[in-house]
C-alpha cells in the first residue's frame, strides 16, 4: 500500500528534496542577490560608497533603529497581524525613559532595562486590545499609534528631553565601540537579530506564531491558547520597540517626542522586501534584515550620487512593488501555497 | 465475551435559533467497533459529532464515556478524555510541516524550557507514520501535499492522541480506491487494538466493507440502528429518506416547448467536474439533485464563468457562446442565484432599489454616468408589486427583510436584467414554510412566462414538487436525467449514491 501511495505522489527522494529546499529559500536568495547587485552598482558609480566609514557609519548605522523595529514586527506579521504603533511608541518609550532617568537619577543599565520593559508593556497592551476586545490588529494598533503620538507630546511637554548628558555612558550605547571599528548600535542590531531568529525558529513562541498565521482556527481547535500567545508575540514586538528607542536616544542625544511617525511603514517595507508575507504563516529574520539593508543601501547610495531626497523615496516605493510582485510571480510559478 | 461499551449518548437534543438540529438522539459505541452514522445533508450527523468532540454544547441528554457520565465542554476536554475527530474540512496549518502539524500544541517542553526539539518531533512522527504504514515525509510542508495526503496527516494526528474514540467525518471524500484501502487497514488495526471508530460517510458501498453497525439519522431524529451484515443498501436508503412524499405535490402538467435553449457539453474542471452534459428546454424547470459535494454548485459556477473550466462547450439557442467570467454569462442572459444569497447575491447594507438595478446599471444611467434614480424607482416599485415583496418601500435596506423577501429581491435583480435562463442554487434555504410556498409559486409562474430554470436543491420533496425533469449528480459526474413522472425519492438517492449505471 505504501508503494502505491508513493508512486501516486512522486517520490520524496533526495533530488526533489534539494529542489524543494531551493524553492523554499529562493525568496531570500534573490533578496540577498539583489542587495549585492545594488551594492556593487553604487560602488562602481562611486567607489567611496564601499569605504568602511560609509558602510559602517552611514549604511549600517542608519539601519539600526528601523532594523530593530522591523525585527520586532516580523513576529507580528508572521501571525497575520500588523502593528502600526511601533513608530510613535518608540517616541513614547524614549520620552518616558528620558524623564524617568532624569527624575530618578538612574544609571545607564537601569535606563536600558526600563526602556525595553516599557516597550514590552505597550506591545502587550496591543495584544490585549486585539484578543480581549477582538479588535482587528489594524484598528487596535492604529488607535495606540495615535494615542502614543499624543502621549509622547504630553509627557515631554512638547520639547525634546535632553537627558543623555546626565547619564554616564548613554551616548556610548549606540556610538561606542566595544568591538573596534564597529559602532555598538550595529552590534545591538546584530545580536537582536540572532536572538529573534532563535526565538522564531527554535522555540514554541515562534512555532505558534507560524501556526497562528497559517491557520489560527485550526491552531485553536488543536488546543493551543491562541489568545495568550498573541499577547506574548505583540509583547516581543514591543520589546524591540523599547530597544530601538534606547538606541535612537543614544544616537540623537535626546528623546524627541515628534519622531517615530513613519518608522512603522519603513519597518513594514523592510519586512516585505525581505520576503515575509503579509498574509502570515511564513517569514524569516534574515529576510527582514536583508530588506532593511536594501532600503538603507538604496537611500545611502542615491544620496552619494546626489539624487534629490524626494526621488529617493520614489525609488524605495518602486523597489517594494518589484520585490513583492517578483515574489508573487515566483510563487505562482512554483505553485506554492500562498 | 460481550463487547464492553465505550460510549453512550442518550436523549441528546440541540437547538439553534429557528431550527431543531437534534431531537432526542441516541448513539452508542463498543470497544473494537466501527459504527457508521448516516443521513441526508442536514440530518444532524455533524451536529452530533460536534457535540461529542466539544465544539458545541448539547441542550439536553447524557454522554457516558467508559462508564462515567461526562460533560465535553471544549475540544481540549474531548482530547483529554480520548475522543479525537477528523473533520471533513481539513484543520491543518499549510505553512508547517507534517510532524509540526501532528504534534501542534503538544510539543515536548520540559518545565521551564521554551525551546523546541524538532529532531525529537520528527522522530516521533516518523515512528507514528510507519506504524500506520503511511508514506509521508514528516518534514514536508503540509501546504505542498495533495488533499488526499493532507487527509492522511489528519488521520495520523487523530490517532496520535492515542484516545479510545476516533470520529471520522467523510474521511474518504478525496481518496482513491487504493488510498481508501490504506485507510481501511488503519481502521482495522485500530479495531484490533480495542479502539472505537465512528464513521460518517455518504459512500454507502464502503459501509459494508468497514462498519459493524449503522445508525441512521433523519431530520434530527434517531431512526434506527442495524447490524451491517444483516442489512442492504436499499434498506439504508429507505431509512434515510423515509419521508412521505405528498403525491399531489408534483408539477402540473403543462405544455413544455421542445426548443432547447441551453445545451451544455462536456464540462470539466480542475477538481471535481467530469464531462457533464445536458440540455435545458425553454420554459422548463430542470432540477439538479445530489448529495453535498456532488458538484452541482461547482457546475453552476463553471457555467457562469465564476470558476475556470478545463473543458466543455456551451450553446445558447444553438449557437456556441464563450463564457469566461460572470459578466459574459449575464450578457448572455443567464442569472445565478447562489446558495449563500447574503454573501454572493445581495448587498445587505444597501436598499432594495440599489440591489435590484445592480445588474442593469447601464440601463439606468445617462451617457455621463449619472444614475437615473427616478425612473429606477418606478421600475423597482413595479417589480416589488409583481413579486409581492413585503416591504414599506423600495428604499428599505435589504438586511431588514426576511429571508424569503431577500430571495425575491435577488430574483427581481435578474428579471430586471431580462435574464431568460435562471440558475437557482438552493432557492429556499433558510426560508420558512410559508414563504417557501410563495417562492415555489413564483418559480412556476416564471417558467410559464417562458423563463428556463435550473434548480439545484438538496431537498428531495422540493425537487420532486418543482422539476419537470431531474438531473442527478454524484462526485462530479452526471449520473442520470429522469422525467419527473419516473422519479421518486429512492430512485434519486440511488443515482446520487452511484448505484445504477
Amino acid at each position: 500500500m505504501s508503494e502505491i501511495l508513493s508512486a501516486a505522489e512522486g517520490s520524496s527522494d533526495s533530488g526533489s528534496k534539494i529542489a524543494a529546499f531551493v524553492r523554499r529559500e529562493i525568496g531570500r536568495v534573490l533578496a540577498l542577490g539583489s542587495l549585492v547587485v545594488i551594492f556593487a552598482f553604487f560602488t562602481i558609480m562611486r567607489p567611496v560608497f564601499a569605504s568602511w566609514a560609509n558602510v559602517s557609519g552611514g549604511i549600517l548605522m542608519s539601519t539600526t533603529v528601523i532594523g530593530l523595529l522591523a525585527i520586532g514586527i516580523t513576529f507580528v506579521i508572521i501571525t497575520g497581524g500588523i502593528d502600526l504603533s511601533i513608530g510613535t511608541s518608540t517616541a513614547v518609550v524614549a520620552v518616558i525613559v528620558g524623564k524617568t532617568v532624569m527624575d530618578f537619577h538612574l544609571n545607564m543599565w537601569n535606563g536600558i532595562i526600563l526602556g525595553i520593559f516599557i516597550g514590552g508593556v505597550l506591545g502587550c497592551i496591543n495584544g490585549v486590545l486585539i484578543t480581549a476586545l477582538k479588535l482587528p490588529p489594524f484598528i487596535a494598533t492604529l488607535a495606540t499609534m495615535k494615542a502614543s503620538q499624543g502621549l509622547a507630546l504630553i509627557i515631554s511637554d512638547m520639547k525634546p528631553v535632553l537627558f543623555t548628558s546626565d547619564v554616564k555612558g548613554w551616548d556610548s550605547i549606540a556610538q561606542g565601540n566595544i568591538i573596534p571599528n564597529i559602532p555598538n548600535a550595529v552590534l545591538i542590531l546584530f545580536i537582536g537579530a540572532i536572538i529573534a531568529a532563535i526565538i522564531l525558529n527554535k522555540t514554541v513562541i515562534g512555532r505558534y506564531a507560524f501556526a497562528i498565521g497559517s491557520n489560527s482556527a485550526a491552531t485553536k481547535l488543536s488546543g493551543v491558547k491562541v489568545e495568550r500567545w498573541l499577547i506574548v508575540i505583540y509583547g516581543i514586538c514591543g520589546l524591540y520597540v523599547g530597544m530601538a528607542a534606547v538606541v535612537l536616544t543614544s544616537r540623537l542625544g535626546s528623546a524627541q517626542p515628534d519622531l517615530g511617525l513613519g518608522y512603522e511603514l519603513e519597518a513594514i517595507a523592510a519586512v516585505i522586501i525581505g520576503g515575509t508575507s503579509l498574509l502570515g504563516g511564513k517569514g524569516t529574520i534574515s529576510g527582514t534584515i536583508i530588506g532593511a539593508l536594501i532600503m538603507s543601501v538604496l537611500i545611502n547610495g542615491l544620496r552619494i550620487l546626489e539624487l534629490q531626497q524626494e526621488w529617493q523615496y520614489v525609488v524605495v516605493g518602486v523597489v517594494i512593488v518589484i520585490a513583492v510582485w517578483g515574489d508573487n510571480v515566483r510563487r505562482r510559478r512554483s505553485g506554492e501555497a500562498s | 465475551m460481550a463487547p464492553s461499551q465505550l460510549l453512550s449518548l442518550t436523549g441528546v437534543s440541540k437547538e439553534f435559533p429557528g431550527v431543531k438540529a437534534l431531537n432526542n438522539v441516541h448513539f452508542d459505541l463498543h470497544q473494537g467497533e466501527v459504527h457508521a452514522l448516516v443521513g441526508e445533508n442536514g440530518a444532524g450527523k455533524s451536529t452530533l459529532m460536534k457535540i461529542l468532540s466539544g465544539i458545541y454544547k448539547k441542550d439536553s441528554g447524557e454522554i457516558i464515556y467508559q462508564g462515567n457520565p461526562v460533560n465535553v465542554s471544549s475540544p481540549n476536554e474531548a482530547q483529554k478524555l480520548g475522543i479525537s475527530i477528523i473533520h471533513q474540512e481539513l484543520n491543518l496549518m499549510p505553512h508547517l510541516t507534517v510532524a509540526q502539524n501532528i504534534f501542534i500544541g503538544r510539543e515536548d517542553r520540559r518545565r521551564g524550557r521554551v525551546f523546541l526539539n524538532d529532531a525529537k518531533l520528527n522522530k516521533a512522527a516518523t515512528q507514528l507514520l510507519s506504524e500506520l504504514d503511511l508514506n509521508l515525509n514528516p518534514k514536508e510542508l503540509v501546504g505542498e501535499l495533495t488533499i488526499a495526503r493532507q487527509q492522511m496527516v489528519e488521520i495520523a494526528k487523530a490517532v496520535s492522541y492515542r484516545g479510545s474514540v476516533i470520529i471520522m467525518d467523510e474521511p474518504t471524500s478525496s481518496l482513491t480506491p487504493a488510498e481508501t484501502e490504506s485507510l481501511f487497514k488503519i481502521i482495522r488495526s485500530l479495531k484490533a487494538n480495542g479502539k472505537g471508530v465512528i464513521y460518517i460517510s455518504h459512500r454507502l458501498g464502503e459501509l459494508s466493507q468497514i462498519s459493524d453497525r449503522i445508525t441512521v439519522i433523519r431530520d434530527g431524529e434517531y431512526v434506527k440502528t442495524v447490524n451491517t451484515p444483516e442489512t442492504t443498501i436499499s434498506e439504508i436508503i429507505s431509512l434515510m429518506v423515509g419521508r412521505e412524499v405528498d403525491q399531489d405535490q408534483r408539477p402540473e402538467a403543462h405544455r413544455l416547448s421542445d426548443e432547447v435553449i441551453l445545451k451544455v457539453e462536456g464540462i470539466s474542471d480542475q477538481n471535481l467536474l467530469q464531462d457533464v452534459s445536458f440540455d435545458l428546454r425553454k420554459g422548463e424547470i430542470l432540477g439538479f439533485a445530489g448529495l453535498m459535494g456532488a458538484g452541482r454548485t461547482e457546475l453552476a459556477r463553471a457555467l457562469i464563468g465564476a470558476e475556470p473550466k478545463t473543458a466543455g462547450k456551451i450553446y445558447l439557442r444553438g449557437k456556441e457562446i464563450k463564457i469566461k467570467n460572470p459578466s459574459d454569462a449575464v450578457s448572455a442572459g443567464i442569472g445565478y442565484l447562489s446558495e449563500d444569497r447574503k454573501r454572493y447575491g445581495l448587498l445587505l447594507i444597501q436598499n432594495i432599489t440599489f440591489n435590484v438595478i445592480l445588474s442593469s446599471i447601464p440601463n439606468f444611467s445617462s451617457k455621463f454616468g449619472f444614475l437615473k434614480t427616478k425612473s429606477a424607482g418606478a421600475i423597482v416599485r413595479d417589480v416589488i408589486t409583481k413579486l409581492r415583496i413585503r416591504t414599506p418601500s423600495e428604499l428599505q435596506f435589504v438586511k431588514n427583510l426576511s429571508g424569503g423577501n431577500q430571495q425575491k429581491v435577488v430574483i427581481a435583480k435578474w428579471l430586471t436584467r431580462n435574464c431568460d435562463i435562471l440558475i437557482f442554487d438552493e432557492p429556499t434555504r433558510g426560508i420558512d414554510v410559508g414563504a417557501k410556498d410563495e417562492i415555489y409559486k413564483l418559480l412556476t409562474k416564471l417558467s410559464e412566462d417562458g423563463k428556463s430554470i435550473i434548480m439545484i436543491s438538496s431537498e428531495l420533496p422540493e425537487i420532486l414538487r418543482m422539476s419537470d425533469r431531474i438531473a442527478v449528480m454524484c462526485e462530479g459526474k452526471l449520473t442520470g436525467i429522469i422525467e419527473n413522472k419516473d422519479a421518486d425519492q429512492n430512485i434519486i438517492m440511488e443515482y446520487a449514491t452511484k448505484f445504477r449505471d
